[in-house]
């Protein structure tokens, strides 16, 4: 294993993460939760979804807070030393609080229960294999272009 | 009025994420993020719970989508999943995007189930 966290939100391996229960940490992470969710509301209201359509908002809200984790998360640990309050509010609150587990399990059943179960599959598929490509690609990419501002230098 | 309830919903819901994460991972000492398996089935079968009631405005702004929406987490899912993929524990990145959409939607239907056995 290498000392590079597993679990974005906190990983109790990191001496750093084992040591950081303050309340200003707890702070931060309601406030960027409560920015998060608000973002995401936005989005759904922006794009809403009739019974057994296809849930975009919630879809596109997922994939994005993939590939913004991703490169959050290498910028973080491996390109430069971030104050102990970026990952709490960025990471845990913020990308936390705008993605969502428990509406995308719901949409699927309610895709379900609307009579669109071909919609409903597809959909649940689609958000699992665009969301690892998101954060692969999040990843990938901010670490091409961390090498290569490295060796611009 | 609903901003506002999303607010604190969400303000709840984030740091509750964080907290049950730790006290998890202080009792289970593995590779496997069993804590965010944890709070994304919880808030699963709560959401599954509020949308069959079916819960009022109110509650579905203050309950489901700031606190359920911000205690799940999709991108903790996915970067944990792809973390341990790099790390070479393909058979744990493998069960962890399995096992957390198939509890999710078993414990939404827990939840809907629940509700239904209430308004009968």
């Amino acid at each position: 294993m290498t000392d590079r966290p597993i679990d974005p939100d906190v990983d109790l391996h990191v001496p750093a993460q084992r040591a950081e229960l303050h309340w200003p940490v707890i702070a931060v992470i309601a406030a960027g939760g409560a920015l998060g969710a608000l973002a995401r509301y936005g989005a759904q209201t922006a794009l809403p979804a009739g019974p057994g359509e296809f849930p975009w908002a919630t879809f596109l809200v997922n994939v994005s807070g993939c590939l913004l984790i991703g490169v959050l998360m290498v910028v973080i640990t491996e390109v430069r030393e971030a104050h102990r309050l970026v990952r709490p509010f960025l990471g845990v609150g913020i990308l936390g609080g705008y993605t969502t587990f428990s509406t995308y399990v719901v949409d699927v059943q309610r895709a379900v229960a609307a009579g669109a179960p071909v919609t409903g599959l597809l959909y649940l598929a689609a958000t699992l294999l665009a969301a690892l490509a998101a954060v692969t690609a999040g990843m990938w990419v901010t670490r091409r272009l961390a090498k290569t501002r490295m060796s611009a230098r | 009025m609903t901003v506002l309830l999303i607010v604190l919903g969400a303000a709840v819901g984030a740091p509750l994420r964080y907290l049950a994460d730790r006290a998890v991972q202080a009792r289970h000492d593995t590779v496997f993020p069993w804590g965010t398996l944890t709070v994304n089935v919880f808030g699963s079968a709560l959401l599954g719970f509020l949308a069959a009631l079916p819960a009022g405005d109110g509650v579905m702004a203050l309950a489901g989508t700031g606190f359920c929406g911000a205690l799940t987490t999709y991108s903790t899912f996915g970067y944990e999943t792809v973390r341990l993929m790099e790390e070479g524990a393909r058979f744990h990145a493998v069960a962890n995007a399995v096992a957390g959409v198939v509890a999710g939607l078993g414990a939404a239907y827990c939840g809907l189930a629940f509700a239904q056995a209430l308004a009968a």
